[in-house]
């Protein structure tokens, strides 16, 4: 490298910080999944409490899951990324050990709040205003550490991993502010500052985009380092990436109406949420064929690389949710589809299967490079946990696609003089086994975030293993 | 919609597509060769290269085909501003001519029921089976499947009628819904915290449950200053005005002191939906006669 840099260091202090707690919350968070899967099961779980009833924890889980979980490894990687595709340091230590303890301070609130029943009800973005501004501001110091970063960098082109990135900071800041306009009545409760149909439709713009750029658009970012880098090969094709990147962004912010598909909502509304949608499968798809096809060359790596295997796991989920869920939005699916565990299954084929698997992979990346030693405590462990991830998410989203077809099913079965063959009682009493199996398939990949936090342990306790906080650039 | 807001829409709904489709096309024709190559961009990031590979053929071709798809549909169905599409389709349209057929199809099973009096038609057992499953999809969330009710939804099922157990009455619960009050502490506003214990246990008296007499004795003039308006001197009710017999031992709310104390304190307020364009009228006849059929059978 020519124009190296001697004096330059990374700051990987801040990055160390997120990705533990990536494992933390990722433990807490699927916990709390497990906790409420058991109690659609035994519905005793609730255990009679305000506090611990599934409507409050509910919340908590998406809430852990996507902002904790998620958010941490968005946060460790993108900061990892960004400081070595652009040959910089961070913008501002202080900035960004200030997006640390905000973002965390931020989570510890919604374990205080949402059990206290604090809410404003939008999903995802049930935190009421004075974290919802908190947010904002770690948010803003967020896209200032990362652009001024990117400002620095030493080559001219950008890396496609940071245009994901990017896209992905600014447009949850813009959604996230637009969706959370609202007057406070008090310290603890505000009103939207929409009303009725506007307000459905400003909540699903959000919220789909909470699915379309932070739990797809940054993990995007994320496959684009983590997948050439652990398989040692180029991307695939660079004019991929352009087209994939701006029709995804073109079209992602337009899918929000499928959400609300035979509903208030004008049918033009409806209408263009319903095609965007089904545009969108190529681009999503263009992703899955970059990081797929990136292997080519490589893929005898997966026999023996178990971090590797989750990436390429994580890609083949992300391909096929994003394939349902282009089917979901047309209006004649998602007439059964709607308000059945379909959705669930559909959810939480994106959110196991890609979002924590690709989490995971970056997370087994990181730890050995964030300490200093030349790989994790244990391979096996690894490959346990690939294993136990895969099986729980396959128990998981199987159980639920079964459950969700069969209830669509049967709520819509009519006897010969029209009344409906089913009451709702009787939709729910045929899908306890599946909630079942949902609790298991949930427990086994979460006893695979155990094995993990295990692993990572060992790692850092290594006899060689340093904190490196203030990183040389290492030959690549 | 306003012409500008039709024109607004349109404009970005078909320049996203459109869009997407010029950019597939402009980054395809600048690709120097089908073929996939080694040759990389020449950048190198933290050590990762970029393939200037082809965009893949087949997904080129899927791509354009959930665009061409797209456009086609934009023309048939509404979707650019206030462009209603060649088709026509609105959802209210669709749920309209669903209705429709069902109404075809299913009308005239409920219509041969139509002229048949509640009473007679309560022998014809395929009548009730139909009428069961009317009531399991519209009736039992609130009055339970077995027509038992719960704490506010009144037992079906038994003589005791807030409204009147006729099929007649019945008919205009189920048409016109009922709305119901009692205000709270009956007609007597300044009603002591003694007095409401007393009547409380004069009610208990009347069901001859556990009571203290003496407040119960007490109650009873009471019960003559606040309550006999509606409920009549002898706590037996008022169908016409939906008080319900307090002496019956059925109880739209709980038989305890503490229930009752609760109804006399704060009053009690309830409703029971109106049926009526909802269900059909022959819908309505055959829900009659089932439910008058519950506390009649073998009659
Ligand atoms: C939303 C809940 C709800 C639904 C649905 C409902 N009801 Fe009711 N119904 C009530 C309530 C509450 C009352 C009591 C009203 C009152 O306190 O006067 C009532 C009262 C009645 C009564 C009068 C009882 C009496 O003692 O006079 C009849 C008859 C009745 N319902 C039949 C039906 C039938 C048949 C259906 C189905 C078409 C139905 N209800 C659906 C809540 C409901
Ligand atoms: C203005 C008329 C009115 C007056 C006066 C009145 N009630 Fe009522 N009461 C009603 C009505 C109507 C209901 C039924 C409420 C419902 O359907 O929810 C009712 C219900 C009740 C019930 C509940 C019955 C059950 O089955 O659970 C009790 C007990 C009762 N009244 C007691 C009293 C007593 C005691 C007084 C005098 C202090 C009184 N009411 C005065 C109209 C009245
Ligand atoms: C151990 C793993 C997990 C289990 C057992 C679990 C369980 C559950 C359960 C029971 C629900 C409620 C479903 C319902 O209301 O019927 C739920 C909802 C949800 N979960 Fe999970 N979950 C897990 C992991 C995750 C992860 C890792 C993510 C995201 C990254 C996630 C995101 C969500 C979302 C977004 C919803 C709401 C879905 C909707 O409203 O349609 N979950 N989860
Ligand atoms: C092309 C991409 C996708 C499309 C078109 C799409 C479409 C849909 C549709 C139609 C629904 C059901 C809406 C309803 O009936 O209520 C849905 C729900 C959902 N999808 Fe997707 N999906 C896509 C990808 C993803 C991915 C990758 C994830 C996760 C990482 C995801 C997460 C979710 C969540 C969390 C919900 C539930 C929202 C809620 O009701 O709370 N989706 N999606």
């Amino acid at each position: 490298m020519s124009t190296a840099n001697f004096d330059l260091t990374y700051n990987y202090k801040v990055v160390r910080q997120f990705t533990i707690m990536t494992v933390v919350w990722g433990i807490l968070g699927m916990a709390m999944g497990v906790l409420i899967a058991s109690q659609l099961y035994w519905p005793s779980m609730n255990l009679d409490l305000p506090w611990t009833h599934f409507g409050r924890l509910r919340p908590l889980h998406t809430n852990l899951v996507i902002f904790g979980f998620g958010g941490s490894a968005l946060f460790a990687t993108s900061y990892y990324v960004v400081q070595r595709t652009c040959q910089a340091r961070l913008l501002s230590d202080g900035l960004a050990a200030f997006t640390f303890w905000g973002w965390n301070l931020v989570l510890v609130l919604a374990c205080i709040t949402l059990p206290m029943g604090f809410t404003s009800t939008k999903e995802y973005a049930e935190l009421e205003w004075p974290i919802d501004i908190l947010i904002t501001v770690v948010w803003v110091a967020y896209a200032m550490v990362f652009f001024g970063t990117i400002m620095k960098r030493k080559a001219k082109h950008i890396y496609v991993a940071n245009w994901f990135y990017g896209a992905f900071i600014i447009t949850v800041a813009v959604l996230h502010i637009g969706n959370n306009l609202e007057l406070p009545v008090s310290a603890f409760k505000s009103y939207s500052i929409y009303a009725g149909v506007t307000d459905a439709m400003m909540q699903w713009w959000w919220g789909h985009n909470a699915v379309g750029f932070f739990l797809t658009a940054g993990f995007l970012g994320m496959m684009y380092y983590f997948v050439p880098k652990q398989a040692d090969r180029p991307v695939y094709s660079y004019r991929l990436s352009i087209v994939h990147f701006w029709a995804l962004l073109a079209t992602y912010v337009w899918a929000g109406g499928h959400h609300l598909h035979y509903s208030a909502l004008p049918d033009w509304a409806q209408t263009a949420g319903m095609v965007m949608s089904l545009i969108l499968l190529a681009p999503s798809w263009g992703g899955m064929i970059n990081g797929m096809m990136t292997l080519s060359g490589a893929w005898h790596k997966l026999r023996t690389d178990p971090i590797l295997r989750f990436l390429v796991v994580s890609l083949s989920f992300y391909g096929m949710s994003t394939f349902e869920g282009p089917m979901m939005a047309i209006k004649t699916v998602n007439a059964l589809s709607h308000n059945t565990d379909w959705t669930i299954g559909h959810v939480h084929s994106g959110a196991l299967g890609w979002v924590a698997m690709i989490s995971i992979g970056a997370t087994y990346h990181l730890v050995p490079k964030l300490w200093g030693v030349s790989k994790m405590y244990s391979v096996n462990l690894i490959n346990i946990h690939f294993w136990l991830a895969t099986i729980g998410t396959v128990l998981y989203i199987v159980a639920m696609w079964v459950n969700g077809i069969m209830q669509g099913l049967m709520w819509r079965a009519v006897n010969a003089d029209g009344t409906l063959t089913y009451s709702f009682v009787e939709a729910l009493e045929a899908s306890k086994p599946g909630y079942l199996v949902r609790f298991i398939g949930g427990a086994i990949f979460l006893s695979g975030m155990l094995v993990m936090a295990y692993n990572a342990w060992m790692t850092v306790r290594q006899k060689d293993a340093v904190a490196l906080d203030n990183s040389a650039p290492q030959a690549a | 919609m306003s012409t500008f807001w039709s024109i607004w829409i349109s404009v970005i709904v078909l320049g996203t597509v459109l869009g997407c489709w010029w950019l597939l096309w402009s980054v395809r024709r600048g690709q120097s060769s089908d073929l996939e190559t080694d040759q990389t961009t020449g950048h190198s990031y933290d050590g990762i290269e970029e393939y200037d590979n082809p965009l893949p053929k087949w997904w080129v071709h899927l791509f354009t085909a959930t665009i061409v798809f797209s456009l086609g549909y934009l023309v048939l169905y509404p979707g650019l501003g206030s462009f209603e599409g060649l088709l026509g389709w609105t959802q209210e349209k669709q749920w309209e001519q669903e209705m429709q057929k069902a109404e075809a199809r299913y009308g005239e099973l409920y219509a041969r029921y139509a002229d048949t009096p509640v009473k007679e038609l309560a022998q014809n057992e395929d009548a009730l089976q139909m009428g069961q499953r009317l009531f399991a999809n519209n009736c039992a969330v609130c009055h339970g499947s077995a027509a038992r009710g719960a704490i506010g939804f009144p037992n079906l099922t038994d003589d005791a009628w807030i409204w009147g157990g006729s099929p007649e009455n019945i008919k205009t619960t189920l048409h016109n819904g009922r709305q119901n009050a009692m205000p709270a502490k009956g007609t007597m506003p300044n009603m002591t915290s003694e007095q409401v214990d007393q009547v409380v246990n004069y009610v208990l008296s009347f069901s001859d449950r556990e009571r203290s007499a003496e407040a119960a004795e007490a109650g009873e003039k009471v019960f003559q200053q606040a309550c006999v308006a509606c409920h009549g001197p002898n706590g037996k009710g008022n169908p016409a005005l939906g008080a319900p017999n307090l002496t019956d031992d059925a109880w739209l709310y709980g038989s305890t002191y503490d229930w009752i104390k609760e109804t006399v304190m704060n009053g009690r307020q309830n409703e029971m939906p109106a049926q009526e364009g909802r269900l059909s009228d022959d819908q309505i006849h055959i829900l009659a006669t089932y439910v008058w059929s519950l506390s009649n059978r073998g009659q």
